[in-house]
């Protein structure tokens, strides 16, 4: 029984690695900063969220110990992750960063000319 | 144009206290497992430093209404203070000691010396670190 756990305990470890791979990519294949955001923040935060709650498992079913770290770490990644690529974001299309030229609407475009021409 | 920060805000005064927590049990757990006052105190700056970033500096200042540089003080002359307690028991300064109590809510706790000595650790660093961060701030 205790193998089986742990079988899935490292197939979900890969997996979040495996996810965290992708993410990489991403940041690498695609074409501006905010289709690279999107693949970082999403691919980073499952990533890292599936290794956290495999190990948080892992010492729970191994040692019977309760590790409230990783708890914690699980809610912080989960909590924060995608408030940063949010303002990661943010940041870039207020100061001006392209969008890729085949994108097809920018909702924000009308807005913000408007806020300007205040 | 004021920029609207209402997510940033909002995950501040949640993740604050995720973080304000942890580094309190960085700070008591230091005696038997990793961690101490210097990190500790660094996490805790890291929390203010934080509410600095979502909010200004004035907010902060109403919130934790401390002078810094003599938080950084008081951590010192506790941590003299521990030193010299050790000459009224006739030992060398800095000397420490432990012992084991039966508290009413966490029972049987081993209790340290040290840990004021940490305690004094913990507000120089916070101290430090704040008075670094707002005195770079702040100059307008």
């Amino acid at each position: 029984m205790k193998e089986n756990l742990e079988i899935i305990f490292a197939a979900v470890i890969v997996l979040g690695a495996f996810v965290n791979l992708v993410g990489a990519i991403g940041v690498i294949r695609l074409p501006d900063i905010y289709t690279r955001n999107h693949a970082a923040s999403k691919g980073a935060t499952l990533g890292t969220l599936l290794i956290l709650t495999a190990a948080f498992l892992f010492f729970w079913v191994e040692d019977g110990h309760m590790n409230a770290r990783l708890v914690l770490g699980i809610i912080f990644v989960f909590v924060t992750a995608p408030v940063a690529g949010h303002l990661i974001s943010r940041a870039a299309y207020n100061s001006g960063v392209p969008l890729w030229e085949k994108s097809g609407q920018d909702a924000l475009k009308a807005k913000k000319q408007k806020a300007q021409s205040k | 144009m004021k920029t609207n920060d209402l997510i940033l805000q909002t995950i501040t005064k949640i993740a604050i206290f995720i973080i304000l927590a942890f580094s309190l049990h960085l700070f008591f757990a230091g005696h038997y497992t990793p961690g101490g006052g210097f990190i500790g105190g660094l996490m805790t700056a890291a929390a203010l430093v934080l509410l600095l970033l979502a909010f200004d500096a004035k907010t902060v200042k109403k919130i934790f209404p401390f002078d810094f540089i003599k938080v950084a003080a008081l951590g010192l002359l506790i941590a003299v203070l521990t030193g010299m307690g050790a000459f009224l028991f006739d030992v060398p300064f800095l000397t420490h000691t432990f012992g084991y109590f039966d508290i009413p809510i966490l029972g049987h706790t081993g209790l340290a010396t040290a840990v004021l000595f940490d305690i004094g650790v913990y507000l120089v660093v916070i101290g430090v670190t704040m008075t670094i961060i707002q005195t770079i701030g702040e100059d307008e």
